[in-house]
């Protein structure tokens, strides 16, 4: 299956953020969506998830046009993880991941035995099972992020969409998600991300896409795009390319 | 707290103020009368009790107790319905306009001498008035945040509102008239009678079932709009319901008993401090204890003075310190 944006103007009512766009990213794959803040990231990633109209151009999701889907079999296919937030009320981790079991259900209905045991199996997978009790306002930033991505699967959607999924994140938890994703990926998901780190899009993407003032201006194999000279010319800024001449992997850092 | 027993304490708390309203009053009625007579009319017997008796549970005490349980089951449930739709626990049923509209209403009718039920189809038709405009001008607008928008304009239209009230208070005449508003306006059920009942039961039985059908939607509706729709929830057309919901059960209320502050505001937090922010558990949890909470109020207000004292005072009087204690004590839970 194929979620795809075609010559996509993107904005918020009269204000355009971006021209010109076209997108697609496949299941199994992982597409990295970089460039400086209000570039038109997380427009772009609005948009294809269908929250944000396009103003011109098409979002399709496989056969279809998306805004031909109902909200229902949309959120049994796509999947949006947020960047972690605080919500006002106190539910209990169980009852957030049992939330991405909305879409599966009509419109009165509760969730089931099986989507507690479906909720169940997320909260094991990243390994947050004890937290399943918690209110969810008093857990940590980390675990919240987890707390989502596990929302995320139990839609048991085809694609998952992250915002910044490392942004609050420390170092380990850091790595968790990004492990997390090539796990997604390989078990068919097609994952796509914000990021403003291109190391993450090199260890956890296969393909980046590169977005500066709302205009692509580059997108291909993360090998291949990620270099000195494109990160500079996205950001506007040097940057410096480290070599660990041991195992001939690479890293960035602002210059 | 154990949230399996949250339910049984709110319901403790319905029987008890039940309870309560029965038996304490100008004419008091001791507990084995009143159970004599409720299981002989359960069972079709014959009671075993003083005619006189019989009059005040049925006749006198009756409508009104019922009507206090229904007024404050209905402004508990619609404050928890809106607190959880805009996501925010210092909302209350009244920020859409519907009290201010109700109030327009009422105030208007006694202007013009119409009759008590005038004057309540007045109030209720008011509220729903009031809210349908700020619905249709907030959405007007098509905001990115449509909930913060739907609440400043309820906020406005809410004090022009308020002036119109203060307009028809001013041209009033201050010794009939002024008197009727200003009472009308501090909330009281000391005219209820059975009439009243039936316009009453029917549109809280209504909002309520239709807010208990969408207790789950509801639980996703408190997270962000964006988020929310992600998950697959409609979110326009259930706001839309939601609101529409709240509206029937608050102006159906306010057109029996006035304007009675306080329950829709703190009932649903300490709903909430009992079972939990699930709405399938704090929906009858702030029924039973909105409803349990009035009657107690109620049951001050006539019994205190020789004069009744208006329910808005006292919900006042009784909700604010109590709020503060719960404020300080357990706010942890549930922010």
């Amino acid at each position: 299956m194929i979620l795809s944006g075609h010559d996509l103007t993107i904005g918020y009512g009269d204000r355009v953020v971006g021209r010109h766009l076209d997108v697609a990213l496949s299941t199994g794959e992982v597409l990295a969506l970089l460039g400086p803040n209000g570039g038109g990231k997380t427009t772009l990633l609005k948009t294809l998830l269908g929250l944000l109209a396009p103003q011109s151009g098409e979002v399709r999701l496989g056969d279809r046009p998306l805004n031909g889907y109902s909200s229902r079999e949309r959120a049994r296919l796509l999947a949006y993880v947020p960047q972690s937030h605080v919500v006002i009320f106190a539910f209990t981790v169980e009852t957030v991941v049992l939330m991405g079991r909305t879409a599966h259900g009509n419109l009165f209905s509760r969730p089931t035995a099986a989507d507690r045991a479906i909720a169940a199996r997320m909260l094991e997978r990243f390994g947050i099972a004890h937290l399943r009790e918690r209110p969810y306002t008093m857990i940590s930033g980390g675990e919240r992020q987890l707390v989502l991505l596990a929302r995320a699967l139990a839609q048991e959607p085809q694609f998952i969409v992250l915002d910044e999924p490392t942004a609050s994140l420390d170092f380990g938890n850091q790595g968790k998600v990004m492990r997390e994703i090539r796990t997604l990926a390989a078990s068919g998901h097609g994952v796509l991300f914000t990021t403003h780190d291109p190391n993450h899009a090199m260890r956890a993407a296969d393909r980046a896409y590169l977005l500066r003032e709302g205009v692509r201006i580059g997108e291909g194999i993360t090998g291949a795009i990620l270099g000195r000279l494109q990160l500079e010319a996205l950001y506007g800024a040097p940057v410096e390319l480290i070599s660990d001449t041991n195992n001939g992997r690479t890293a960035f850092l602002p210059g | 707290m154990g949230r399996s027993y949250g339910l049984l304490i709110a319901f403790a708390v319905l029987i008890a103020g039940l309870l309560l309203a029965f038996t304490v009053g100008r004419y008091p009625v001791s507990l084995g009368d009143l159970l004599h007579l409720v299981i002989a009319k359960l069972t079709g017997r014959s009671p075993d009790v003083p005619a006189a008796v019989q009059n005040v549970i049925w006749l006198v005490r009756g409508p009104r107790v019922l009507a206090a349980a229904l007024v404050g089951a209905a402004l508990a449930v619609a404050g928890t319905a809106f607190q959880g739709l805009f996501r925010n626990p210092l909302v209350s049923p009244d920020l859409l306009g519907a009290s201010s509209g109700a109030a327009l209403g009422a105030v208007l009718g006694i202007y013009f001498s119409l009759g008590v039920l005038e004057i309540e189809a007045l109030a209720f038709a008011g509220g729903l008035v009031a809210v349908g405009a700020v619905y249709l001008i907030g959405s007007a607008m098509s905001p990115r945040d449509p909930v913060l928008v739907l609440v400043l304009t309820g906020v406005v239209i809410g004090a022009l509102l308020g002036a119109g009230v203060g307009l028809l208070k001013y041209m009033a005449d201050p010794y009939n008239q002024l008197p009727a508003m200003t009472f009308w306006l501090l909330g009281s059920l000391a005219a209820t009678n059975v009439t009243d009942l039936v316009p009453l039961f029917g549109p809280v039985a209504l909002g309520t079932l239709v807010l208990l059908a969408l207790r789950w939607r509801m639980n996703v509706m408190a997270l962000p709009d964006e988020e929310a729709r992600a998950l697959g929830v409609p979110t326009t057309a259930l706001r839309i319901a939601i609101v529409a919901a709240a509206t029937l059960v608050t102006s159906a209320s306010v057109a029996t008993a006035g304007i009675v502050g306080w329950v829709g505001l703190v009932v649903p937090h300490i709903a909430r401090t009992l079972v939990g922010p699930d709405f399938a558990r704090l929906i009858p949890a702030a029924a039973l204890l909105g409803g349990g909470f009035l009657l107690l109020i109620d049951t001050l207000a006539r019994t205190m003075t020789a004069t009744e004292i208006p329910l808005g005072i006292l919900t006042a009087l009784v909700g604010t310190p109590f709020f503060i204690w719960l404020l300080a004590s357990v706010s942890k839970t549930w922010a």
